[in-house]
């Protein structure tokens, strides 16, 4: 090349992508490093519920009524079991029933954030894309469910539904949605307006490939804050439908249930069958929030300059 | 021979329609809803650009020439004439689309590489995808381009927020000369680059005009930088262009009285220090043109006629066209602008 | 060259940035002076430390960064020692400050002559009549046409220009000894441009105020200031009059950047730039800065320069032009 030219000789060292880059800022903070670490901690728990816990609560030939509400620390009648959290009323594991709980609750909160993500996102940026008539449509359905406060709009959903995890589930993507679309229409209508992307439809580049290539993966950042969130806010939600006796069915009893069936003996002492479900709850949906919370203060000063 | 690029009549107006009850309810009243103000961003603008030229689109702000920019590079449709690359109009898709032919060179170097994607996939995403490079060959020619702009291979893997504003330019020329175009529009390419990076650019601009043969279309407000690169110079007022002529001639001996006024206010390092008073008034607004010439209220020289025609594009010597009513005539230099003082009732009403 | 007590004596200006990877030192040992009513054009490209000195001299530099200087002097008061208290009372008042963008320095929620009445009234006992004259008059100043009605208006109502001026006005409007402006016309057009660079010079003569004007731009200070200091690298490399300055520098990079100016027709020549780029302030070169691009770098380059003076021209280097 012309010696006038050469100019960039300065070696450029490799730098990470910036998803590794922001992963190694999130641990930073030792806050964000011990909610994603409880948050992975009980995930994994969840899982491995089959596996780990010491007695199936659903299996009735493993549940006896004689070992009906047990003191944290009991042994079982025959000996074979050592309640480590109590039992209830029909003599159940506690700690099992909560391991059960946390599959159902992460189970249902995760996929019904999923699917609300997937149609939120595409609508939004649907509406991003075409913008006029269809934008217009669009948000106003979104303005339209917003503006409903979640708590009736699922109540009155799974009134009219009945019980059942898929009917939940339904429910559930029904009152989430609306924050995926407006959030990415917002991010994406920003993002059009830039030069790089007027710079991929002057390369003639089909619409699609730009939209779901180009605008979406940098509208992933207020995406994945309001995932996060999103997915503590349908966990407290489902938990407080089960707790109304809605929603999930006794056979599938997330950790709400759990705290509803329990509730009745809070005041007679016996109090572990309905507070250690509970805490159980407040760590999952507050790991949740406290990720959700560092991901959004390392997302927002990463700015290209 | 056919001129390479030839805009005819370009017209882009922008404005909504009226919306939907406004009309309904005009229509009860038996009426023509107002409809809402149009900008006429680009107002019957007509060039020609020879192969290899470089041509200059100078203006200020609301004056089109990015507009004008687009419409060429076929983001944007017009809304009346056309625009001909080799006698042909601008197609989209298939071989002979305008983006294989038109390339667009943006201003902010910043926004103008996408941040989650490593070069290598900018620079080949496109070609591949039009089968101008087989994706097997594609990052030997990522490579290959990286060179012709200066900068090193090794950058192919890199993700533009590790490079500096010039090297990110120089990024953008690279993704724009993969798609083989022949015509390079240059929206204030070099504008947001400090003055020692700029220098760079256009010598790169220049080498690529010689190596590769391209023709530029080049929208600056800078004029010292418009005067070295281009051969023939545009100056655009309110989406039309008021004046056209080689650089010398235009640069030497203006003939419009806005173009007077830029050269004239334009800071240069090698003009003597003056004590005149520029020019007076606001740019005005695009929504409410001046009737007749749009420059009558701030032009020093303006006579009864200018407020109520609109002077047109006339050739007042060969190869020089100028918009004025006045330009016949002689009578302005810059030098009778210094001294003229423009009356208070001609200072802006905005 | 004027006599008598300078109205500003910086001696020292040193502005560090503590960050994770390490110390960064965006103004490394500034120092000049500043007769009262002069101008005093600070030239620069993009990571010379220009605003960061501007800011550094109105206080204005938060946390991670830390200002240290010698001596800060104005009007005989040491600042460098002063208290939050007293910048507050100095800044708007005795030093006024326009920057780049106009829409950051005026509030866009409160009509323009709110801003400009509160101004006057933080800094003076008149009363809210008396106040609203002194602004109107300060509108008129700057060339706002119809000023009594443009008291009411919202910034966002007004062109960029127009906001500019506001922002103008609303330094010049308690008589300050000393504005900084920073890059105020760079995002105007070249029109406006010309109208607010040849009215801050006569506002600036009429009123005796000093000017400090920071812009990357040689030419648009060569007509404006009296003397003129570039920078690079967060350093001064060189200082002197206006005109000999531009005629003949004495500093390579000076020289580079002149050189690198496009004037005239290329007619088929190139320009010659600077080699290089400019380093990044978190790694800098050890010595002269600019060594690595300098066309005239020696082996006697690889220690810092030390601040040289000949004949009213100060600059850095050891083997000047």
């Amino acid at each position: 090349m012309p010696a006038a030219l050469a100019i960039a000789v300065t070696p450029v060292p490799p730098a990470p992508s910036p998803t590794r880059l922001l992963l190694k800022r999130f641990l930073a903070s030792p806050v964000g490093a011990v909610a994603l670490g409880l948050l992975l901690l009980l995930a994994l728990l969840a899982v491995a519920a089959p596996l780990i816990a010491p007695q199936n609560p659903y299996d009735l030939a493993t549940v006896s009524v004689m070992n009906s509400d047990l003191v944290p620390g009991s042994r079982s009648e025959d000996g074979t079991l050592t309640f480590l959290l109590g039992s209830d009323a029909a003599g159940r594991d506690i700690l099992s029933a909560i391991l059960y709980g946390l599959r159902i609750s992460i189970g249902v909160g995760i996929a019904s954030a999923l699917i609300a993500l997937l149609v939120g996102t595409a609508l939004g940026l649907v509406a991003a894309h075409f913008g006029g008539q269809v934008d217009a449509f669009l948000m106003r359905i979104v303005d339209l469910q917003l503006s409903f406060p979640t708590i009736l709009v699922a109540l009155t959903l799974l009134a009219t539904l009945g019980q059942g995890v898929d009917k939940t589930l339904l429910a559930l993507v029904i009152v989430q949605w609306a924050y995926y679309a407006r959030n990415v229409r917002g991010s994406a209508l920003v993002e059009r307006r830039k030069e790089y992307v007027e710079a991929a439809i002057g390369q003639g580049l089909p619409a699609l490939r730009v939209m779901f290539v180009h605008i979406l993966p940098n509208c992933m950042a207020p995406l994945l804050v309001t995932a996060t969130l999103q997915t503590a806010h349908a966990i407290t939600l489902e938990a407080t439908m089960s707790f109304l006796g809605i929603g999930l069915p006794p056979t599938e009893p997330s950790l709400g249930l759990l705290i509803a069936n329990g509730f009745e003996y809070l005041l007679s002492n016996k109090y572990w069958v309905s507070i250690y479900p509970g805490i159980a709850l407040v760590l999952l949906v507050g790991a949740i929030n406290l990720v959700g919370d560092r991901l959004r203060a390392v997302l927002n000063p990463r700015d290209d300059q | 021979m056919n001129p390479f690029l030839q805009i005819h009549q370009l017209g882009k107006s922008f404005g909504a329609p009226a919306g939907l009850l406004p009309t309904a309810w005009a229509a009860l009243r038996r009426r023509q809803a107002a409809q809402p103000p149009r900008v006429h961003a680009v107002n019957g603008v007509s060039l020609d650009v020879q192969r290899g030229e470089i041509v200059g689109l100078v203006g200020e702000s609301g004056c089109g020439k990015s507009t004008l920019g687009r419409l060429v590079a076929g983001l944007i449709e017009p809304s009346s004439g056309d625009v001909r690359i080799e006698g042909q109009p601008l197609l989209h898709g298939g071989p002979t689309s305008v983006h294989r032919q038109v390339q667009m060179v943006f201003q902010n170097p910043y926004a103008s590489l996408n941040p989650r994607r490593r070069i290598v996939d900018t620079l080949t995403e496109a070609p591949v995808h039009h089968g101008i490079v087989p994706r097997a060959g594609a990052r030997v020619h990522a490579a290959e381009l990286l060179e012709t702009v200066g900068l090193d291979a090794s950058y192919l893997d890199r993700f533009p927020h590790q490079f500096s504003g010039g090297q990110r330019q120089r990024i953008a020329i690279a993704r724009a000369l993969a798609m083989q175009p022949q015509l390079l529009v240059c929206d204030e390419a070099v504008s947001a680059l400090d003055v020692s990076v700029q220098a760079q650019i256009l010598n790169l601009f220049l080498d690529l005009r010689e190596s590769r043969g391209l023709t530029y279309l080049f929208i600056s407000h800078n004029l010292s930088v418009v005067e070295y690169l281009a051969d023939r110079v545009a100056i655009m007022y309110l989406g039309r262009v008021v004046e056209l002529a080689d650089t010398a001639t235009l640069f030497a001996a203006p003939k419009h009285p806005y173009t007077q006024a830029l050269i004239a206010d334009a800071p240069r390092l090698d003009a003597r220090a003056t004590s005149y008073q520029p020019i007076q008034g606001e740019l005005p607004s695009p929504l409410k043109p001046p009737t007749g010439c749009s420059f009558h209220p701030r032009c020093p020289v303006a006579l009864p006629r200018c407020k109520t025609e609109a002077p047109a594009l006339a050739e007042i010597a060969p190869g020089h066209l100028s918009a004025c009513h006045l330009s016949a005539s002689d009578v302005h230099q810059p030098a009778a602008i210094h001294v003229v003082a423009p009356p208070a009732s001609l200072r802006s009403v905005a | 060259m004027s006599s008598g007590l300078p109205l500003l004596t910086v001696d020292g200006l040193t502005t560090r940035f503590r960050m994770p990877q390490g110390a960064v030192t965006a103004v490394n040992d500034v120092s000049f002076e500043l007769q009262p009513g002069r101008i005093l054009g600070l030239v620069g490209e993009s990571g010379s430390g220009k605003s960061v000195t501007a800011l550094s001299l109105l206080n204005l530099v938060d946390k991670p960064g830390q200002v240290d200087a010698r001596a800060i002097v104005f009007k005989g008061e040491p600042l460098h020692r002063a208290s939050p208290s007293r910048w507050n009372a100095l800044r708007g008042d005795r030093i006024a400050l326009v920057s780049q963008d106009p829409m950051m320095s005026l509030n866009p929620v409160i009509r323009i002559g709110e801003q400009l009445v509160e101004t006057i009234r933080i800094h003076r006992r008149l009363s809210a009549a008396d106040a609203r004259r002194i602004a109107i008059d300060a509108l008129e100043r700057v060339g706002i046409p119809a000023p009594v009605e443009r008291m009411q208006a919202w910034p966002h109502e007004l062109s960029g220009g127009m906001r500019q001026r506001v922002a103008i006005a609303n330094a010049l409007v308690n008589q300050p000894d000393l504005i900084i402006a920073d890059e105020p016309t760079t995002a105007l057009d070249v029109t406006i441009q010309a109208q607010i660079l040849y009215e801050m010079k006569r506002l600036a003569r009429d009123s005796g105020t000093a000017l400090i004007w920071i812009t990357h731009d040689l030419a648009v200070v060569k007509d404006l200031a009296d003397e003129l200091c570039v920078m690079y690298a967060g350093r001064i490399v060189e200082r002197g009059p206006v005109a000999e300055l531009i005629r003949a520098p004495r500093h390579p990079y000076t020289r580079g950047l002149l050189d690198s100016l496009p004037h005239g027709r290329s007619a088929g020549g190139r320009l010659t730039p600077i080699r290089g780029a400019a380093p990044p302030l978190s790694r800098l070169p050890a010595g002269c800065a600019f060594a690595p691009r300098c066309p005239r770098a020696a082996a006697a380059c690889g220690e810092p320069p030390p601040l040289s003076s000949a004949g009213g021209r100060e600059f850095r280097c050891v083997r000047p032009l």
